[in-house]
């Protein structure tokens, strides 16, 4: 019973949406990086939208089910087989006792998800599906899939109605955007005026160190900072600040050369000082980028962060309806 | 300077009571973060306090930012009065200072060091004014510490000492961080020490190592919660500089579940320690060595 793993793929971990409430504890929410990729998976083939998937980045697994369900993958654009027999993303698929399911390379976007009817059923802990690499915990325990691995399923009656429910093009969140709107603040008084407006003007390309703890940038101008002399505990570098709490999607920038955003596997402290957040509406796009795309941060306020959050809640209440009644 | 309150992206409040580390500061973003949990406010997701700043997340869904801002505002003026007293803990931590492992780590990483010529202790030893490492190891544990915040990865402390600012540790960090760091490392940077729960990535200088875990994903100790993290922003530590025959022998406790920690129920009252910081430590170290 269960999915039998053949192959692992580069890194690829049982997510659900995540475990928050710890940050507070050093222990970061996790979870799908992409969020409305990992809920829409979910929809698809009849699961609720926590439940837990993998989570696939750049290459993927060969899985082995070892029992009938439904699958739906979703997210980056990364061709895949059902015995042989190319399937569509985006849409429930049918897989019966003992079909295998592989992967071609990645075409665009950086991270798949694939749901599985009745989701992945290993133990919840702390209130979460999800696997926290850095602490060892969560998801196959504390580690990425290994080949070898059965990934046990919950419950798996699956509706006949749900296969082939699958979303129309317009309604598909769109991987390729290249613009990340950021509101500027947090620690945004130690950079110089024109310093902050260079950011903003720059083509930044995505690093090679790109994970689910943070996205690192490249290629801008160094920082400038206003003078100071360094608070009692601050340490000597003008990015430093006496340590404290970081937010999700803060970007900060040791030295001020390299952009860093925080993503769901965040530290959740430190000693760098921050410009700004990536807004919520936005965090899901980051999933998506690879290393060496070229991107630009936009300086929004408030009011249009609020604009593109609510927006962003609607569309996902029109994906629910649609998948609910198609 | 009074707080400052900003906004990180729209599901994050910070706010910075100082921007330099004092005690008053500290126990401002306690109290604040405390009156917060306590506040009949919706939507807020979570409050993580520490050091000189709190971080409160919440959901736009609920609370409008502004009005969020300005509910905040009126409770960090509430705690910039309320009353510096806590009910806390005092817990003794074995340290195993000059151990093998921070060394043998600390020689990997030389070329990322502000001194290759000398280790982690020698160098923060002479850079504070101690004549000998072991003056220094004989500062960093005999007067106690607060844990001022808790995070970074798996529940690390923060720690900041309980003496007068001129007596107190500053280091630099590396110039680079290390990809590796000893897990349970006791290490130092600014003015913080911190304890690594578990090995990785890391930047502070690196002085010695607890056999106590502090981390526990398995729920394998007794001295840790369902929460896998032991440490609480405002527990007070005093380090104990252990042999390693006695590290050995903790780390067996620890392996057979046999290990228990030293403990003590203390409440602390900061306006007392400021008037004779000395003289307070002192009392809360006897009550700790008479339990």
């Amino acid at each position: 019973m269960g999915v039998k793993v053949l192959n692992s793929g580069l890194s690829t971990t049982i997510q659900d949406l995540g475990r928050p409430g710890y940050f507070h504890l050093g222990i970061p929410m996790s979870g799908a990086m992409d969020q409305k990729a990992m809920r829409i998976a979910n929809l698809l083939v009849g699961n609720p939208e926590n439940a837990a998937g993998l989570e696939i980045v750049f290459t993927g697994p060969t899985l082995r089910f070892d029992e009938a369900c439904l699958i739906a993958i979703t997210g980056a654009e990364m061709p895949f087989k059902l015995d042989g027999v190319s399937q569509s993303s985006w849409q429930s698929i049918q897989v019966e006792k003992g079909q295998t399911l592989e992967f071609d390379y990645l075409r665009a976007g950086a991270r798949c998800y694939l749901s599985i009817s009745g989701g992945i059923n290993v133990p919840l802990v702390l209130g979460s599906r999800s696997t926290y690499l850095v602490g060892s915990f969560g998801g196959m325990h504390g580690r990425p899939i290994a080949a070898g691995d059965i990934l046990p399923l919950g419950r798996c009656d699956f509706m006949a109605s749900q296969v082939g429910k699958n979303l129309p093009t317009k309604m598909l969140p769109n991987i390729g955007v290249r613009e990340i709107r950021v509101l500027l603040g947090l620690y945004s008084y130690r950079l110089t005026e024109g310093s902050i407006s260079t950011f903003f003007s720059e083509k930044w390309v995505v690093a090679s160190e790109a994970d689910r703890m943070g996205y690192r940038f490249k290629g801008g101008q160094a920082l400038e900072f206003v003078e100071r002399k360094a608070p009692f505990g601050a340490g000597s570098d003008p990015s430093n600040i006496v340590d404290s709490s970081y937010a999700y999607g803060s970007i900060q920038v040791p030295s001020g050369t390299e952009p860093i955003i925080l993503h769901r596997d965040a530290v959740s402290a430190g000693g760098y000082f921050t410009l700004g957040a990536v807004i919520s509406a936005d965090m899901d796009l980051i999933a998506q980028l690879q290393p060496n795309t070229s991107i630009q941060f936009v300086s929004i306020d408030m009011d249009q962060a609020l604009l593109a959050r609510a927006e962003r809640v609607a569309e996902m209440k029109e994906i629910r309806g649609y998948i609910s009644n198609s | 300077m009074g707080s400052r309150f900003t906004f990180g992206g729209d599901e994050h409040l910070l706010v910075e009571c100082a921007d330099e580390m004092s005690m008053r500061s500290f126990f401002k973003s306690l109290s604040a973060a405390q009156l917060i949990k306590k506040s009949p406010l919706v939507g807020l997701d979570e409050i993580n306090a520490g050091n000189a700043s709190y971080l409160i997340k919440f959901n736009p869904d609920f609370i409008k930012p502004a009005e969020l801002l300005s509910e905040i505002k009126k409770i960090d003026r509430i705690a910039e009065n309320s009353v510096p007293v806590i009910e806390t803990r005092v817990v003794e931590i074995p340290v195993f200072y000059k151990d093998p492992w921070t060394h043998e780590t600390g020689m990997r990483f030389r070329e990322r060091h502000q001194d290759p010529t000398v280790t982690d202790l020698e160098y923060a030893a002479s850079l504070n004014g101690y004549a000998t490492v072991e003056e220094f190891i004989n500062a960093h544990h005999s007067s106690p510490w607060f844990v001022s915040m808790v995070g970074f990865v798996a529940g690390c402390p923060w720690l900041y000492q309980m003496v007068e600012r001129q007596y107190q540790i500053e280091v630099p960090k590396y110039l680079r961080p290390r990809t590796d760091t000893p897990r349970h490392t006791i290490g130092h940077g600014g003015c913080f020490a911190c304890i690594y729960a578990v090995q990785g990535a890391g930047g502070y200088q690196m002085f010695g190592v607890t056999p106590v875990p502090i981390f526990d994903p398995l729920a394998t100790h007794s001295h840790i919660d369902e929460s896998m993290v032991f440490f609480r922003p405002g527990d007070i530590v005093k380090f104990r500089a252990i042999s390693s025959h006695e590290y050995d022998a903790i780390s067996a406790d620890v392996r057979d579940g046999i290990f228990s920690l030293k403990t003590i129920p203390v409440e602390f009252d900061l306006r007392e320690f400021e008037e004779n910081s000395s003289n307070y430590n002192r009392a809360l170290l006897d009550k700790l060595d008479g339990s």
